[in-house]
């Protein structure tokens, strides 16, 4: 019996070991801290054009996680009257500063290969405060030790309680299309 | 043996579970955001009647069309002031995002008044942070109503240094230490130069809606033969709809440009000398980039 537990200990610590051992493999890691995410509002009246340069992306290959995080007031406005009510009256910027997903890539591609692939990724997608679970589709492009992923997808205002009063004077759209690439390196 | 499997299963699907949010953190952990601008320290270029430290932004215009009504103690005879309406229409621009210049007409004195403002310093947040705003603001302006007078006689300079601090998301606080000259003071008498501070504010009480208040103290005795002024003491509400906003206000000032308010301040809120006015302020973009999205 004593004999077991010792042996019931060393395979949990060995295991625990393991485990992390295998979340925090650097080699495994890559990693971007000047993703580019723009997003389009495109009425026929007017439209807005935002893009933030400095997204923060890591991958890890072992286990295919997948961590993105971007800075709301980054994202940059050509008219900045809007960036102002973007960040004051839509997306409030001070009580949500940040919009993040977290996830898995569902079907992971051969890393060691070169190659441009179908890939989608399920996890937890931020916005406003506003946390739904989403698969995103997209492409992972592996060339020469670096890994691209680029999206499109739609964000609907209505699904993180974004409001847009009725008396607006910039037009804005109900569904929101998002465009990512995140060009990532291996983390030293 | 099973149920030890069970437990290393179990065990490494929690730390599997915990670390897409490890990953997260590690992000936040690295943000290594600097400096972030603080911004919309006021709604307005206008706290109520005195300048805030904001701009009009690049490329944009702003027409504003402001009135004030007469005295609400002028009785029901004259409606409670609303039967003399006095106003300013004005147009101004942002050169760049951080300067501006504006021209406007005030039916008070027939006056012209052209302005200039300037942010010198941005508050910001983050590390080397801004604690502040600054900005400068000059203006002349020209009170035409008095036909006998020289040119040079109906031209008042204002200058005054804007320093603000938004603290947190509701609160914004505003000195403006100012300085008139008067080439030729209304009133006999009455000194060119005239010193003043102000002191404004607002606390946001929604989203789009905030309160406002600002006092302007003038170095010099009130109510006197040679200046029969007060202090101008003005409370109001802003409220913003995306490209409007509306001040609605009561205010001792029945002028609108800093030579009137400041330094001419006819009423009294002890006697009830109080004006309702409003402030309708309606921003256009001349950025034409904005209207067509490239598919870069």
């Amino acid at each position: 019996m004593k004999l077991h537990l010792s042996r019931a200990v060393m395979l949990t610590v060995l295991s625990i070991a393991l485990c992390s051992g295998s979340v925090f493999a650097q080699g495994g890691m890559f990693s971007t801290s000047s993703g580019f995410t723009r997003f389009i509002s495109a009425t026929p009246l007017e439209n807005v054009d935002a893009k933030n340069n400095k997204c923060q992306v890591i991958l890890n290959t072992a286990n295919n996680q997948l961590a993105i995080r971007m800075n709301m007031r980054d994202f940059d406005f050509p008219n900045k009257l809007m960036q102002e009510h973007f960040n004051e009256n839509y997306i409030e910027s001070a009580k949500y500063p940040t919009a993040t997903f977290s996830g898995t890539i569902d079907k992971a591609p051969d890393y060691s290969k070169d190659g441009e692939y179908d890939a989608s990724a399920t996890g937890k997608f931020t916005v406003h405060g506003v946390t739904k679970e989403r698969t995103i589709k997209g492409k992972m492009k592996i060339e020469g030790g670096k890994i691209t992923i680029t999206s499109e997808f739609e964000v609907p205002l209505t699904d993180h309680k974004i409001e847009v009063p009725q008396v607006v004077f910039v037009k804005i759209a109900q569904i929101i299309t998002v465009k990512t690439e995140y060009a990532l390196s291996p983390k030293k | 043996m099973k149920s030890l499997r069970l437990i290393v299963l179990l065990i490494c699907s929690a730390t599997g579970a915990y670390a897409q949010d490890d990953l997260l953190n590690e992000l936040s952990k690295q943000d290594s955001s600097q400096k972030v601008p603080v911004t919309a320290t006021f709604k307005s270029t206008r706290v109520v009647n005195g300048q805030s430290v904001e701009t009009m932004k690049k490329k944009h215009m702003d027409f504003r069309i402001s009135h004030r009504f007469g005295k609400l103690n002028s009785g029901a005879y004259q409606f409670f002031g609303l039967d003399q309406a006095t106003m300013r229409l004005g147009f101004e621009y942002g050169l760049t995002d951080d300067f501006m210049i504006g021209v406007g007409r005030s039916t008070n004195q027939k006056a012209y008044d052209f302005l200039g403002k300037l942010k010198l310093l941005k508050q910001s947040s983050g590390a080397g942070a801004m604690p502040i705003s600054v900005t400068a603001f000059g203006s002349l302006a020209i009170a035409t109503l008095n036909k006998e007078l020289e040119f040079q006689d109906k031209i008042t300079y204002t200058a005054q240094i804007l320093i603000a601090r938004k603290f947190g998301e509701r609160l914004s606080l505003q000195l403006s230490p100012s300085f008139l000259h008067r080439n030729h003071p209304d009133v006999t008498g009455d000194e060119k130069v005239l010193l003043a501070m102000g002191i404004g504010g607002r606390y946001k009480i929604s989203k789009r809606v905030s309160i406002n208040g600002e006092y302007f103290y003038t170095a010099r005795e009130k109510n006197t033969q040679t200046a029969p002024y007060y202090d101008s003491m003005s409370f109001g509400v802003d409220i913003e709809t995306g490209g409007h906003v509306f001040q609605l206000h009561f205010t001792n000032s029945l002028g609108m440009i800093e030579k009137q308010f400041i330094g001419e301040t006819a009423g009294s809120w002890g006697k009830g000398d109080i004006h309702y006015g409003f402030n309708l302020s309606r921003t256009f973009s001349f950025d034409k980039k904005n209207k067509r999205v490239s598919n870069n």
